[in-house]
């Protein structure tokens, strides 16, 4: 009965019984439905999941190299204690050298970083698409990802001398191919459906590479710079090390060749722990919180 | 291909169509040489219309839509859209994941040439067109399917294209969400006087929305029939007419499908 009141509505409306405002409401009720809920973990919870384990890791790798200074594994001069290393460095902060030895690597690596970025990224673009510079130097430019550039230290010193320009040189050959490789993936990684979409739009040629192509290949891009910034810091440590003059100012690879010429076990333990700490620092306080907000605003992060 | 965007702005007074597809042929090299998908296909879109193409798998309605929106070039024959580009709506919503609802819309103004100034304004209008006031600020993902296709179809009538094309935009929605959009489009339909051009494989979709439904063959892809759905707007899916004609349609294409058996 009530079935066939229904049915004689229907057809008396024309075929819908349903008003635009009813409609409407139907449509909001959906809506509210299927809204997908984004939640931000708060951030005590998010100190407790991401900084603790580090913490615990860093304190139990202290405590094993204690117990082994502790056990006499060996000598002194081979494996000093985290206090003589400690020593060293409040040495350091006391003759107010600490930050001017940082300062001095890591004002290098970062412009060296920059002039990295500012060619890497051109040529990652050029090689990306355009299928002749592509066919013609992607295999070398991912090929030179494999060499160390430690190997680029030597002819670096023939071309350029012993000063700056020698140390950008090496962090160049270093990062470049990566950044520009990272753009590359980025790139190739784009879904077709957004450049169909975008073409349907109105965005071809540049104006497709700078509305589509590039932020779509964003993810990938700062993939390549991450990668790039290890690089880069890798590359300087190793012209630091190898290049060393008095004429270059006190880096941190200049403190660990100090600290092996003056057999200064302690000196090289502070160096390479300084090393590592920038490069972790620049990569902490850089890097990851910008690939995590671009991740975050497209939904591609776990827990977002 | 005849499309010339330039020649459009001259006649855009009166229309006698809104698309012109002039006996299309498309052939695609595959493994077993030359491989014809579209074989002389003519069909018009009346400006205002609403045509559904309605086939089996491999009757070629993806790659006609794309021929009409100039994505492709036929083998022969011309397409003519003399209203400029085609707006064009995918099965996948297609909006960029690093811009918020309102800045996918806004992008599709900027493309066209709108000024900066009446963006965010024309933005906040066609969010309103498709009940969604408030998401401009959202981003893809925290939007619903039903709502994402619905920024979808907002962002293609930000195009103001005379002729909309539509790639099964609704196939991979829930049935009730569905049922919800035909509404919608209808209605916008209605209200913008744009012509649409819709691909599906769903006979009662078909009927439920459209004016003319254009059943294709399959390989290769030709006219196989036309019929003219006179049942009054709005019409619901579960409509006795509707029906009706769905059972008529499904079994003259279960006929093509049983043909393809029989080779």
């Amino acid at each position: 009965m009530a079935s066939s009141e229904a049915r004689a509505g229907v057809t008396k409306a024309g075929g819908s019984p349903a008003g635009p405002d009813d409609l409407a409401g139907v449509e909001a009720g959906l809506d509210a439905l299927d809204a997908v809920e984004v939640r931000r973990t708060p951030l005590r919870e998010v100190l407790l999941k991401k900084a603790v384990p580090p913490l615990v890791a860093v304190a139990l790798v202290l405590a094993v190299w204690q117990l082994l200074v502790s056990a006499r594994v060996t000598t002194e001069d081979k494996l000093p204690a985290p206090s003589a290393v400690w020593a060293g460095l409040s040495d350091m902060w006391l003759q107010g050298t600490l930050f001017d030895v940082i300062w001095t690597s890591v004002s290098r690596g970062l412009f060296g970083f920059l002039l990295a970025l500012a060619i890497g990224t051109p040529l990652g673009l050029l090689v990306a698409r355009v299928g002749f510079v592509r066919a013609a130097i992607g295999p070398i430019l991912s090929g030179l990802q494999s060499l160390p550039s430690v190997a680029w230290v030597p002819p670096a010193v023939i071309w350029l001398g012993l000063n700056d320009s020698m140390m950008y040189a090496v962090i160049l050959l270093g990062a470049v191919p990566s950044i520009a490789n990272g753009l590359v993936s980025g790139v190739t990684q784009v879904p077709p459906l957004f450049l169909r979409a975008g073409r349907t739009l109105g965005a071809t040629g540049l104006r497709g590479t700078w509305h589509i192509v590039m932020p779509a290949a964003l993810p990938g891009y700062l993939g390549g710079l991450k990668q790039g910034w290890a690089f880069s810091w890798r590359s300087l440590m190793a012209a630091e090390i190898i290049a060393s003059s008095p004429d270059l100012g006190l880096g941190l690879g200049q403190l660990l060749e100090n600290g092996r010429n003056n057999i200064d076990m302690p000196g090289v333990f502070l160096a390479i722990v300084l090393i590592l700490v920038v490069g972790i620092a620049v990569d902490l306080l850089v890097f990851s919180p910008l690939e995590r907000r671009v991740l975050r605003s497209r939904g591609l992060l776990a827990g977002s | 291909m005849a499309t010339t965007f330039a020649e459009a702005a001259e006649d855009t007074t009166v229309l006698s169509h809104a698309a012109r597809i002039e006996h299309v042929s498309k052939s695609f090299r595959g493994p077993a040489g030359s491989q014809l998908v579209l074989d002389d296909i003519s069909l018009d879109v009346a400006p205002g219309e609403f045509v559904t193409i309605l086939g089996a798998s491999g009757c070629g309605k993806s790659t006609l839509l794309n021929l009409v929106a100039g994505l492709d070039r036929p083998t022969t024959g011309s397409i003519e859209t003399p209203g400029g580009r085609p707006a064009l709506m995918f099965q996948e919503h297609a909006l960029f994941p690093w811009l918020t609802a309102g800045r996918n819309i806004e992008l599709a103004l900027r493309l066209r040439g709108v000024p900066r100034a009446g963006r965010r304004e024309e933005a906040e209008r066609l969010l309103e067109l498709v009940r969604l006031g408030g998401a401009h600020g959202k981003r893809v993902h925290e939007l619903s399917g039903g709502m994402r296709q619905r920024v979808a179809m907002a962002r293609a009538l930000a195009q103001d294209s005379d002729l909309l094309l539509m790639d099964e935009p609704f196939a991979a929605l829930d049935a009730i969400t569905r049922d919800v959009l035909h509404d919608e489009l209808t209605r916008i339909w209605r209200e913008t006087n744009v012509s649409v051009l819709f691909v599906t494989h769903n006979v009662r979709e078909a009927v439920r929305l459209a004016q003319r439904v254009v059943l294709l063959s399959s390989r290769p892809g030709r006219v196989a029939r036309e019929w003219a759905v006179d049942i009054p707007q709005p019409r619901r899916i579960e409509d006795a007419a509707v029906a009706d004609l769905s059972v008529e349609i499904t079994e003259r294409l279960r006929g093509e499908i049983r043909r393809h058996g029989q080779q």
